[in-house]
């Protein structure tokens, strides 16, 4: 299993991404945006989180320009598994291989803490080591998590179950920290290859650092 | 020379928390009569193009493009 993570200018967690693909098993990568390929081998591709570009413009917005980002989408549009945390969702969207757009928070604070979520929708290789309807304890940290869509793109992720997860509290009630449409906090594509959360899986891969559910969560992409 | 400026703002419809909160703030400093804000920013372009038309095509495209999230903002060019 070969994890390549993205790393841009003000790119901040592709270390912690790298310990925990690691700790999972994988060989990883960290691929500088300037280059032009990303490597032949790669089963997962990881647009870790941060501060692109310094959030210049809007979260995400100056990135997608970046030379890489080619590469990443024609390995997306191939089918390959993309995988955007936190600021790498706000890349992803921006770069039209997620829909919607992450907005300010609501409450225009940056929150971090952990944060409960609901699986929705497990049936992706993503999640599928959960199942509909679990909750998970993950870190947010985010100031622009507001994820917003309208009302007809929203029946559309509905209705193609690309709902990943929403926020919750411990028993799974909705709990919206940031004012997003419909509490979510990951969305997939509709062929289900690329995945986008604000929330830190990576994060959460020790007990003593407060939740270990990332794993749960990252195992999925290994193929059993 | 001709300078172009771009106004994007989160279109109506989409909550604007910025807006929200400066609205509150105007309040509660006692100006009452304000019915609504939106908070946008301003991107002034200095375009090397002679041609109106062209430049308004050439400034449209980096909204699109660039400077605007055409899913949550709307913009307007103001050519001067």
């Amino acid at each position: 299993m070969k994890v390549s993570i993205l790393q841009f200018p003000g790119t901040n967690c592709e270390y912690d991404a790298e310990y925990a693909f690691q700790k999972l098993g994988a060989d990883t990568e960290i691929i500088w945006h300037k280059s032009e390929t990303i490597p032949q081998d790669t089963n997962l591709l990881v647009v870790a989180g941060g501060f692109s570009y310094g959030d210049y413009l809007r979260s995400g917005a100056i990135a997608k320009f970046s030379p890489v980002m080619q590469a990443v989408t024609t390995y997306a549009n191939n089918g390959g598994n993309v995988l955007g945390i936190c600021n790498g969702f706000q890349v992803l969207t921006e770069a039209g291989l997620l829909p919607g757009a992450l907005k300010r928070n609501e409450g225009l604070h940056f929150i971090s803490k952990h944060h409960h979520l609901k699986v929705q929708n497990s049936d992706n290789i993503f999640l599928k080591e959960l199942s509909d309807g679990d909750v998970v304890n993950i870190p947010i940290a985010h100031h622009d998590g507001n994820y917003y869509i309208d009302d007809a793109g929203l029946q559309e992720l509905e209705a193609n179950e690309q709902i990943l997860l929403k926020y919750t509290d411990a028993s799974g009630n909705i709990q919206n920290p940031n004012g997003s449409v419909a509490s979510i906090a990951g969305v997939c594509n509709k062929n289900k290859n690329v995945f986008g959360l604000m929330p830190h899986p990576e994060r959460a891969m020790e007990v003593v650092l407060g939740s270990n559910d990332g794993i749960n969560m990252l195992q999925g992409f290994f193929e059993s | 020379m001709i300078k172009a400026i771009v106004n994007v703002y989160l279109k109506a419809g989409v909550l604007d928390s910025q807006g929200k909160a400066v609205h509150h703030a105007l309040d509660s400093l006692g100006f009452n009569s304000v019915e609504d804000v939106r908070v946008g920013k301003q991107i002034v372009l200095q375009l090397n193009e002679t041609d109106r038309e062209k430049a308004m095509s050439d400034a449209k495209k980096m909204c699109e493009e660039l400077l605007a999230n055409t899913v949550i903002e709307d913009y307007n060019i103001e050519l001067v």
